[in-house]
């Protein structure tokens, strides 16, 4: 009997995976996901459309992983429903797979709106490598393209799509791109930019219908914006975000919000089952309280403590919260935590801004204890402050140092260091 | 005392010619020294990856290009799967990872791999630099 059944082969999946085996080698492992090809980095897919990377290079382990650790990986197979009393998931063709320990580490998917015209051939999402496959095997015949969402996805396919020599409308329902990560200073210097690649960004607005091809009406041919412009193109990319694929348990026990409600041990409300990674609503240290934060090294950590809890080793998750690394069109950013504080409010916001230098440091405060930064272009010591950020240190005598382009760790006070860095450099 | 010398033996080490003189005047872009020093006075040391145990930038990684290498205990970097994210130096508690001059990937200490002790430590003037296991 599989002892271990763990649905997704992705970030959290590869974690889950990799700690069990730290702790359990010989308990058998059964991975099952709806992909055909083995594990691979989606935050990739931009590179296989650029051409910057073949799949060799996407996958972000080693080519034999799963045979490695001795896993069952059953590729190209989708968990169709689990019963929970008799412990078994049903697999497409009729097959069961009985568990003792399940993690559910299904993922997102693309959030698709209603949008006319939207069944057409040029249209896609952008999600996973066969997206992003399908979406390749169209630039060739590809001049124009209309991307419709300004987040990190609208933006990384916008990059892989200029690379290759198309002219691209990116159209943004917010005021600014980047809105969830950056406040509209960070968000205009990538705006600068990306238009300064040759992008025409649309904010404000969205599409809301697209047009077919005089030739063809069942190939695009254009998009309506909402603000009522007809842009022509050959194809539109659907990048809004993903929402969390929880099929699999609608119906059972599993209590969910807007996704899977886990406790710090990555357990759902029901015993042995466990979930992880984009369709988990895992704890925001920052918030203080459990919400969706779809981003790759969460969905990893998330998994690794799953599947320590799974084979006995008690593993309790820190918490994670927003968190970005931005490296789309040369510009280096790193945002952490609150970007965009209301206000009038409890904050207090420290700010260094450099047009000339293209410098833009920003933290963001509460009570004295730092609950967001955004740093372009000078980002080296992100994790520094992000160190501060997570361990709540009070930072009320620091203020100056953290904006100052040579904070480091020397710039702690040595009983500080003594506390946050046992060892070396207390 | 924060002579520096540790970031010059680094950027020879990790130069083409292991050259002193061509490494500083012949190399463009001149190489990266992956260690740091770190001086706020009276304070000075070295700053360089500590290959943690359990390390963040490893967990973080979206390519894989950081690895912890179970038998040597070693965190190494792969620059040829390595995509530039920044995402490593984001997570990183010491501020230990840098971008490469090139810009397309990140540059850390990798402990001189091919040399029995790190050249920062064997070329440390004042024994400030120590190489030794430590068991987790």
């Amino acid at each position: 009997m599989p002892k271990y059944v763990i649905v997704g082969a992705s970030a959290a999946g590869i974690g889950a995976v990799e700690a069990i085996r730290e702790v359990d080698p010989v308990g058998t492992v059964t991975v099952i996901s709806d992909e055909q090809c083995p594990q691979y980095s989606r935050p990739m897919i931009s590179d296989l459309v650029s051409g910057k990377a073949n799949f060799d290079k996407m996958m972000c382990r080693e080519g034999e992983f799963w045979q490695k650790n001795d896993v069952q990986a059953l590729t190209g197979r989708t968990a169709v429903r689990i019963n929970l009393a008799e412990k078994w998931v049903a697999l497409d063709k009729g097959a069961h797979v009985t568990f003792e320990k399940l993690l559910i580490a299904t993922g997102g998917k693309p959030f698709v709106p209603k949008i006319e015209g939207s069944e057409k051939e040029g249209v896609f999402t952008f999600t996973t490598v066969s997206d992003a496959e399908s979406l390749a095997a169209k630039i060739e015949s590809a001049k124009t393209a209309v991307v419709i969402g300004g987040g990190l996805i609208g933006v990384s396919v916008t990059e892989a799509l200029v690379k290759r020599g198309l002219k691209v409308t990116m159209v943004e329902l917010k005021d600014n791109i980047l809105s969830l990560i950056l406040d509209p200073t960070a968000s205009e210097m990538v705006e600068n930019v990306i238009s300064d690649a040759g992008v025409t960004i649309a904010t404000g607005q969205t599409v809301q219908r697209i047009l077919d091809k005089p030739e063809d009406d069942n190939v695009v041919g254009g998009a309506v914006l909402t603000g009522g412009e007809t842009v022509p193109c050959d194809l539109v990319i659907i990048a809004i975000g993903v929402i969390p694929r929880m099929e699999l348990v609608s119906g059972t026990d599993v209590k969910t919000n807007r996704g899977i409600i886990v406790d710090k041990l990555m357990r759902t409300n029901v015993p042995d089952v466990y979930a992880s990674g984009d369709v988990a609503e895992a704890y925001d240290f920052v918030l203080g309280e459990n919400r969706l934060l779809p981003l790759w090294p969460l969905a990893q950590q998330e998994g690794k403590v799953a599947g320590y809890n799974m084979a006995g080793k008690k593993a309790e998750y820190p918490g994670g919260t927003a968190m970005s690394a931005l490296k789309y069109f040369g510009i280096p950013i790193i945002s952490i935590g609150i970007a965009n504080p209301r206000e009038n409010s409890a904050y207090e916001i420290l700010v260094k801004h450099e047009p000339e230098r293209d410098l833009y440091r920003k933290i963001v405060l509460k009570d004295n204890v730092i609950v967001g930064l955004t740093l372009v272009n000078d980002i080296e010591r992100a994790g520094v402050l992000f160190h501060l950020m997570k361990n709540g240190v009070n930072v009320k005598r620091l203020k100056q140092e953290l904006l100052s382009e040579d904070f480091c760790l020397a710039t702690l006070p040595r009983s500080l260091r003594r506390k946050l860095y046992p060892g070396e450099y207390g | 005392m924060g002579c520096g010398l540790c970031e010059v033996y680094c950027t020879v080490q990790h130069s083409k010619s292991k050259d002193i003189i061509k490494a500083y005047n012949k190399e463009n872009p001149r190489p990266l020294s992956r260690v740091k020093l770190e001086v706020h006075r009276p304070v000075s040391f070295a700053i360089q990856c500590r290959h943690c145990e359990d390390a963040p930038c490893v967990t973080a990684c979206l390519s894989g290009a950081m690895q912890k290498d179970p038998e040597t205990g070693r965190v190494t970097h792969d620059a040829d799967k390595c995509i530039g994210c920044w995402t490593c130096i984001m997570v990183c508690p010491y501020g230990a990872i840098k971008r490469d001059p090139s810009g397309k990937v990140v540059s850390k200490c990798d402990l001189c791999a091919e040399l029995e002790i790190p050249a920062c430590v064997a070329n440390c003037p004042n024994g400030a630099l120590v190489y030794k296991e430590v068991k987790p």
